[in-house]
Formats: C-alpha cells, sequence, structure tokens
C-alpha cells in the first residue's frame, strides 16, 4: 500500500516546508529558552568551579557572597586558615557595576569585578591570553565576554586598568562577564568615595563633639583615617586538605568562628534552587506558554489542510477505503509537519544561540525530549482534524 | 436470505423514506430495476425526482426503507436486512464514476487507479499493472506518470472510469459523467463506457439529463416522484 500521507506531502511540499519552516521557528524559539535555562544553571556551576573553593565562608546569617551581601574582616581568613584540615584560604570581593573601557571608546560593560589573591582560591582558573597578575595595582584579567583585548585600559571608580590576561567562561550568576582585579585594589573600589564626599564626611565628623573631643589629639585624624579605607572582604574561599570533608570543616567554622559556611552542594542549591529559581519558572512559564501555541498552529494548520480535502476524504471513503487509513493519513501529515519543524528549529537554534548574550547551552538531551514532545503535540493537535475526516459522510461523494 | 444465480444488478420493491411522522418523505417508492452484465441503461428525471437517492441506495452509501437488492448474485438488501460489510462491498464490487472525475490529486495517474486494488489488499506491483492494462484500454496510458493537474478534463474523466473498473466490480454507477462535457466528449465518454461494458462485462448505470446522451441508451429508466418506469431507449450507435 502506497503512503497517502506521504504522496500528499511529495505533491504539495512547498506548502509544507513553509509550513514546517514557520513552525520550527516556534520551535526553535522554545528550544532556546530550554538553552537560555540550561545556560543560567552551567553559569552558576561554573562559577563556582572556577572559584577553585570548597567552602565558602560568609558573614553570619547570610547567604552570601552571591544570593546576598555579605561582609566580614579581611583578617578573618588567618583564624579560618589555622583550622584543622584547611588547606588554603583567601579573601575576595565581589562586585557588579559598569566597567568603561577606555581604549573602546569608553564603551561601557555590566561585568562584576572580582578582587583575589594572586595563587589562591578565587583566581581565574586558566587563560585563554596574555599573562597572570603579577604586579600589586592597576592591572586586571578580564573574560573574553567583556569585548576587551590585551593592553585595553579599564576605569573602575577613580582607577585605570591595564588588561593584561584574558580568560573565558567566567561569569556571575547573573551571566555578567567578570574582571579580575587585585584584592587591594578591588577593597578600596568597593568603599572609594568622590574626593568631595570625602571632605565633606571629614567635616561632619569633625563636627561631631563625640568624635572629636578636645583634649584627645590624634582620635579625629584616628577615625578619618578609619573611615577612608576598608578593611571588609565579601567572602573566604577555603579549599581543604585532601582526604577532609568539607562539611566537617564548615561545622568547624559555624560553631568556632560565628560565620556561614556553605560547602559546594550547599552553594549549587543557593544559586540553582534559589537565586535562579524566579528566572527558571519564568522560563517554565513561556515553555509551557509556547508549547500550547505550537499546539493551537499544527492544530490550526492540519485542520485547514483537511477541510482542504473533503471531497478527496469523502471519495476515499466512498471507494472503500478504512477509516483507519484516512486517520493515519492526517497523523502521518501532522507528525511529518511536526519532523520538518523540529529539524528547522534546531538549526535555526544551533545558528542563533552563540549570538545570544547570554551563555546558550543545548544539551542533547533537551533536543531528545523536545523531539518527543514536538511529536506528541503533533499527534494530539491532529485529532481534530481526524474528527472532522471521520465526519465525512461517504455520500457527500455523489449528488452533490 | 435468497441469493439468486444471476448476475448484474436488480432491485424489487426498493424504497427509502427520510423522516418520521407527519414529516417523512418517501423519496424513492417500489422501485424496480434489472440491468444485466455487459449492459449501459440510463436513469433520467429531474431535479428532485430521486435519482441521487437511488444511486446512493444502489451505491451501498444508504439503506433503502424496504425492497431487496442484489449484486452479482449475491443479496445486499433485504426488506431492512443489509449485509454487514457495505465499505468492502463498495471497495470490491461498485464502481463509481462521478460529474467531476474527482481523482485524488496528490497521486499520479497510474497510482489513482491502482488505489481500489491496493486498498483491496492487492500488492502494488500487481495493482499497478491491472491500473496499466485499464488506462491502455482507455487509451490514457501515455499519461500514466502524469500529475491529475496536468491532464485535460477528458482524460481525467477517462482515468476515473479506469479507477471505477479497477477491482472488475460487476457493476458501475455513474453520476452524471458527461454534464461537464461538450457533445463530442460526452459522446466520447458515452462509447467508452459502453466499450468497457462490453469489455469487462460490467453492468452500467449513468444516471444523466443530459439530452445529448440520452439517444445513446437502449433502455432508459424514467424517475418522477420517487417511483421509476422503463422505456426502450433509441440505442443510437455512436460514431
Amino acid at each position: 500500500m502506497i503512503s497517502l500521507a506521504g504522496r500528499d506531502i511529495l505533491h504539495s511540499w512547498g506548502k509544507f516546508v513553509l509550513t514546517g519552516f514557520g513552525l520550527g521557528l516556534l520551535i526553535g524559539v522554545t528550544l532556546t529558552m530550554a538553552g537560555v535555562y540550561r545556560g543560567m544553571v552551567d553559569d552558576a556551576k561554573v562559577l563556582l568551579t572556577n572559584s577553585g573553593a570548597d567552602l565558602w565562608v560568609v558573614q553570619k546569617d547570610t547567604q552570601g557572597p552571591y544570593a546576598e551581601s555579605s561582609s566580614i574582616k579581611d583578617d578573618v581568613y588567618r583564624q579560618i586558615r589555622g583550622l584543622s584540615g584547611v588547606a588554603q584560604a583567601a579573601n575576595v570581593t565581589y562586585l557588579t557595576m559598569q566597567v568603561r573601557n577606555a581604549s573602546r571608546g569608553g564603551r561601557e560593560e555590566r561585568t562584576m569585578v572580582v578582587g583575589f589573591e594572586p595563587g589562591l582560591p578565587g583566581e581565574p582558573g586558566y587563560l585563554v591570553a596574555g599573562r597572570r597578575l603579577v604586579r600589586s595595582h592597576y592591572e586586571a584579567i578580564a573574560d573574553v565576554g567583556t569585548g576587551a583585548r590585551l593592553g585595553d585600559r579599564l576605569t573602575i571608580r577613580r582607577h585605570e586598568y591595564e588588561v593584561v590576561g584574558l580568560t573565558r567562561r567566567m561569569v556571575s550568576s547573573g551571566g555578567d562577564p567578570m574582571v579580575f582585579i587585585p584584592l587591594k585594589d578591588a577593597q578600596e573600589a568597593q568603599f572609594l568615595k568622590d574626593n568631595d564626599a570625602v571632605i565633606a564626611d571629614r567635616a561632619r565628623t569633625a563636627a561631631n563633639p563625640a568624635l572629636n573631643r578636645p583634649g584627645v589629639p590624634g582620635l579625629l585624624e584616628a577615625i578619618n583615617a578609619s573611615q577612608s579605607s576598608n578593611r571588609n572582604v565579601n567572602a573566604v574561599l577555603v579549599r581543604v586538605a585532601d582526604g577532609i570533608a568539607a562539611e566537617s570543616v564548615a561545622r568547624d567554622i559555624r560553631r568556632w568562628k560565628h560565620l556561614e559556611a556553605f560547602t559546594r552542594a550547599q552553594m549549587e542549591d543557593i544559586l540553582i534552587a534559589k537565586l535562579i529559581a524566579t528566572a527558571a519558572k519564568q522560563i517554565g512559564m513561556f515553555l509551557a506558554i509556547l508549547v500550547v501555541v505550537s499546539a493551537a498552529i499544527v492544530a490550526f494548520i492540519i485542520y485547514t489542510m483537511t477541510l482542504g480535502k473533503i471531497r478527496e476524504i469523502a471519495v476515499l471513503k466512498l471507494i472503500g477505503t478504512r477509516n483507519r487509513t484516512i486517520a493515519s493519513m492526517i497523523l502521518q501529515q501532522a507528525m511529518g509537519l511536526g519532523l520538518i519543524g523540529f529539524v528547522v528549529g534546531k538549526i535555526a537554534t544551533t545558528l542563533w544561540a552563540p549570538a545570544f548574550p547570554k551563555f546558550v547551552l543545548l544539551e542533547p538531551a533537551d533536543a531528545i525530549s523536545g523531539f518527543m514532545i514536538v511529536m506528541v503535540v503533533c499527534a494530539l493537535a491532529s485529532t481534530l482534524a481526524i474528527r472532522a475526516a471521520l465526519k465525512v459522510d461517504p455520500a457527500e461523494a455523489i449528488g452533490g | 436470505m435468497t441469493a439468486t444465480t444471476d448476475t448484474g444488478i436488480h432491485i424489487a420493491g426498493l424504497s427509502k423514506r427520510y423522516g418520521e411522522g407527519d414529516t417523512a418523505v418517501d423519496a424513492l417508492k417500489d422501485v424496480n430495476m434489472s440491468v444485466a452484465p455487459g449492459e449501459v441503461i440510463g436513469l433520467v428525471g429531474p431535479s428532485g425526482s430521486g435519482k441521487t437517492t437511488l444511486l446512493k441506495c444502489l451505491g451501498a452509501v444508504i439503506e433503502p426503507t424496504r425492497g431487496q437488492m442484489t449484486l452479482g448474485g449475491e443479496v445486499i438488501y433485504d426488506q431492512g436486512w443489509k449485509i454487514p460489510d457495505l465499505r468492502t462491498l463498495r471497495r470490491d464490487r461498485i464502481g463509481f464514476v462521478f460529474q467531476a472525475p474527482y481523482l485524488i490529486p496528490f497521486l499520479d495517474v497510474t497510482d489513482n487507479v491502482a488505489l481500489l486494488p491496493m486498498l483491496a489488499g492487492h500488492p502494488n506491483g500487481e495493482s499497478r499493472a491491472r491500473a496499466l492494462e485499464l488506462l491502455q484500454a482507455l487509451d490514457v496510458a501515455h499519461r500514466s506518470r502524469a500529475q491529475v493537474s496536468e491532464l485535460s478534463g477528458g482524460e481525467q474523466q477517462r482515468v476515473s472510469i479506469a479507477r471505477a473498473l479497477a477491482n472488475r466490480p460487476p457493476v458501475i454507477l455513474a453520476d452524471e459523467p458527461t454534464a461537464p462535457l461538450d457533445s463530442q466528449r460526452a459522446l466520447a465518454v458515452m462509447r467508452i463506457l459502453n466499450q468497457m461494458a462490453r469489455q469487462y462485462q460490467t453492468a452500467i448505470i449513468v444516471v444523466t439529463h443530459d439530452e445529448k446522451i440520452i439517444p445513446t441508451f437502449k433502455r432508459i429508466y424514467h424517475i418522477r416522484d420517487g417511483r421509476t418506469v422503463e422505456e426502450a431507449g433509441e440505442g443510437r450507435e455512436i460514431e
């Protein structure tokens, strides 16, 4: 027996391909949305992996440093380093801000500025160009996503930093590319005020009799000095010694240091289950709507195409074609449309995904699931048309 | 059920009533008709006379309210009883030719004809061979690979006749097959139908009110208000 569906598709292939192309773009959007979500999850995991830490020590009762703000003193790391099972501990700061690239016409890029100590956790894992930081100030390593190149000069607050190294896939949980600078510079950048604000603060302090007591020489100067320097960091990254369970070290830190300590698994949970949960739900809603819209489009197209063949269907039924054969023809056409749509959608997604500003991760497993869903949706969408076809009276072919 | 040994198609006392009670309409009233194998008869009548209803009963598309019908010696209807599988009966034992050819546009000429044997379970190769034989007989074999849209109206009608003959049915029902054609082409179609009836020993019933072809029938059934009257036709030879 010949394939009636196949012949019909071949006969009007232009219509099928064009319709499939339109459907494919919609499927492409659906696959991209799934890729955006996967990209967000992957960004979060990459952020943790690239930090090179086993533990994140942050301010007590906070879920910092990525999900909430956290501030701890920069000498805390010494106490942590002294704990049993700790191999390395290092201060880090994180600050999301607009960084101006003076070498690219002052173009601004939203970035996460990371302050780190070279050779310790927090340092970018690898470079794709240039070198690591060797000077204590005013050098930077930038993610290629910032658009910066070696030798570019980035303006962070009042200072300029020369890009000496480039790295890749170093992004914040929000997808912003990172710029790494020396810790001291980053600490300053977090709290650095402009000159007018410093003068105003000093005048305000001098006018406060409690801070400017007569007969206490040096008090005002000491207070002013403390106000213009920053001894805080956002977190201490800890690498535990081989064979030591990170959770046991975290337990000690929580108990004895009055700080919060998160293991890798806990930090993943914070980033994925909490930080991007709302965005994931948003994407989930989009996906659900897109699936419904795709189903409606396939149902409408197949239904319209079937109505256009009512006379042929009546003739087929009159000459003894089984209902099963007619239903199978419509089902196969719907599936064929879905197949064309999926292939177009997959190609389109692969082509346009790299152009997205945030990382779009296209997982083969998602493509397989997507294909299954498209086929099921097309099969369900064809039921309306099949119902209409089965209702056709063979007598319609006779007489008029 | 009484099976007759006679072939062709026979109906006796066939009636069809639509609706019930005060709104009931008797579309057919005690219709009798016999068509022998190889014979082509005309069924003529004005609009609303019951032609289409009779054709639908003969084509096993609707069931009569009363009466008997036998086809190729087999009882199809008998006073409210009917054979269980009318779909298979239509596929294997009745050929249809319509006013418009109603060919399947997405199949080529050969497959339009071969579709019926294929639906009946014959292998594709055998079905296509049978289709080509019929297309040859109808002088359209040279268009066997063409798409339906590439054929002229006359060629399409010949292909539809080939399709009607594909399963070698004992009867063909032709519903105004010459209506859209000019005199010359209409007569050509009638010549083909007569030739096929003789060649394949098929009984052909042609529903028509086309004055051009009425003189070609040897027997005509006039239908009016659901009743038929048989009369001899001119049986004019078609040149």
